[in-house]
């Protein structure tokens, strides 16, 4: 029994969903800055649960009125990185929020090996489980393929 | 979960199909937006729904002089008007470039038009924001290696949806230092300028014969600005104008003569070098209003009324120094 049929990485929103086409992420944004929300675009190639923080492309974007400069950004940030996860963080400023508000997954590389369930037995019958990521045995930079 | 809207890897094709007809269902359900209200007919009607009529008056209005200005302004409109008419009717048409430069002395009133324009780029619906990002060369060029590049991308996707203003654009050029880094914000920006044409119209701003030179060495730019718009210099009695205007705005008034030494002081002011137009005229009033200020101050038990606090007398605006050389007895 397989318990990711799709083989794709599930993190943020919408990632049960087809890929978010261009037009769609341009509604997302928008509506993100409409609440005031500051985008960053965001990318890895080592997508494991707990790798919370990956690398920011440019800065984070405050102060912008429309949606076609964060896409912009995002795709420069296809451009030099085809092959990794990119996603796009909306963080909230506001008093006693101040976090991320949003964030998506907006490219994939074209195969995701997924992720492989290590158990290790221990004294008793205890088990401890750890979570490998199948592409992250190679360096950094070759794990999804060419290109980055 | 009967359909599934993403393929399993190995299994059949039809449950694509089936999220394909939800697809198909959802949108006889919710025809597009267009579909609704119906497509203009007349120029009336693209003018009522974009309310462009009312910023062009207003521009008419509030702007004094600049005649050449505005009938260009009113020309761009009325493309813009037809070409939503025309897109109606499925004659498509490439977004005209819109693109611009505003040449002019010193307060001729650039920035304001460039305001406006981006008002009416808006109501026309040719940008999606109507804002307004006016920046210089210290906001687009770096100081060091590397620095440039985001400081310039930075302020376009500030612009986006908007207008991008660069006063004294010239300054991005500079010939003398060879390593300057004006160079890459410049093709940064003829880069966006050229693919995002739709998200962001520039107008660049700055003095007539700079400018020329400006573009000489960069015909690149030159040849992505569609509309060079040349703003004039102010007659006397359009000056006078505006000061009523700039009084007016500020609840102050002529008193008797004043205007007539406002007509003098400008006559004369024109021969001086560095005259900026309305900006000195603004200048002078605020001189004058200094003057009436300490003219009244002396006066330490006089009762003032509103009438006093707000008129400017004669002797208030010849008591500049443009007068100085006169020995005519008003001038006391």
């Amino acid at each position: 029994m397989m318990t990711n049929p799709t083989g794709r990485l599930t993190q943020g929103q919408f990632s049960f969903l087809p890929d978010l086409t261009d037009d769609e992420i341009l509604k997302q944004i928008e509506y993100g800055l409409k609440k005031g929300y500051a985008w960053s675009v965001e990318y890895t190639d080592d997508p494991h649960p707990r790798n919370t923080y990956w690398d920011m492309y440019g800065h984070p974007m405050f102060d912008l009125a429309d949606a076609a400069g964060v896409l912009m950004e995002l795709r420069g940030c296809r451009q030099a990185f085809p092959q990794h996860y990119i996603r796009l963080l909306a963080f909230d400023s506001s008093r006693g929020v101040e976090s991320v508000a949003m964030s998506f997954i907006v490219n994939r590389p074209a195969r995701e090996p997924g992720f492989y369930l290590e158990r290790t037995e221990l004294d008793g019958r205890n088990l401890r489980y750890t979570t490998r990521s199948y592409a992250a045995d190679r360096p950094e930079g070759e794990r999804y393929g060419d290109g980055a | 979960m009967s359909s599934s809207l993403y393929r399993i890897p190995g299994g059949t094709a039809g449950l694509v199909a089936a999220g394909a007809q939800m697809a198909q269902a959802a949108h006889e359900a919710h025809p597009p937006a267009d579909a609704i209200a119906a497509p203009p007919r007349t120029v009336a009607e693209v003018l009522a729904q974009s309310q462009v009529e009312a910023v062009l008056d207003e521009l008419d209005r509030d702007l004094i002089g600049l005649a050449p200005v505005k009938a260009r302004i009113r020309d761009i409109a009325a493309l813009l008007v037809i070409d939503r008419l025309r897109s109606a009717h499925g004659l498509a048409a490439q977004n005209p470039s819109l693109h611009m430069c505003f040449t002019g002395n010193p307060g001729t009133g650039k920035t304001t038009v460039a305001l406006r324009m981006a008002e009416i780029l808006h109501r026309l619906g040719y940008i999606r924001k109507g804002h307004l990002v006016a920046v210089t060369r210290d906001d687009l060029v770096g100081q060091y290696i590397g620095h440039t590049a985001p400081k310039t991308k930075e302020i376009l996707k500030k612009a986006m949806g908007g207008v991008l203003f660069i006063d004294e654009a010239y300054y991005l050029y500079r010939p003398e230092n060879e390593r300057d880094y004006g160079q890459e914000a410049i093709e940064i920006l003829l880069q966006v300028m050229e693919n995002q044409r739709d998200d962001l119209v520039v107008i660049l701003a700055g003095y007539k014969d700079r400018m020329d030179t400006f573009f000489q060495s960069n015909p690149g730019l030159s040849s992505r600005i569609a509309h060079h718009l040349d703003f004039p210099d102010y007659q006397v009695d359009e000056l006078l104008h505006i000061g009523d205007r700039m009084l007016a705005q500020q609840h102050y008034r002529f008193g008797p003569g004043a205007r007539d030494a406002f007509n003098d002081y400008l006559q004369r002011r024109l021969q001086q070098p560095h005259f900026a137009n309305a900006r000195s005229v603004r200048n002078a009033l605020d001189r004058a209003r200094l003057r009436q200020a300490s003219r009244l101050f002396q006066d330490r038990h006089r009762e003032l009324g509103a009438d006093d606090l707000s008129t400017i007398d004669a002797a208030d605006i010849r008591a500049s120094r443009l007068f100085a050389g006169d020995t005519a007895p008003q001038a006391a």
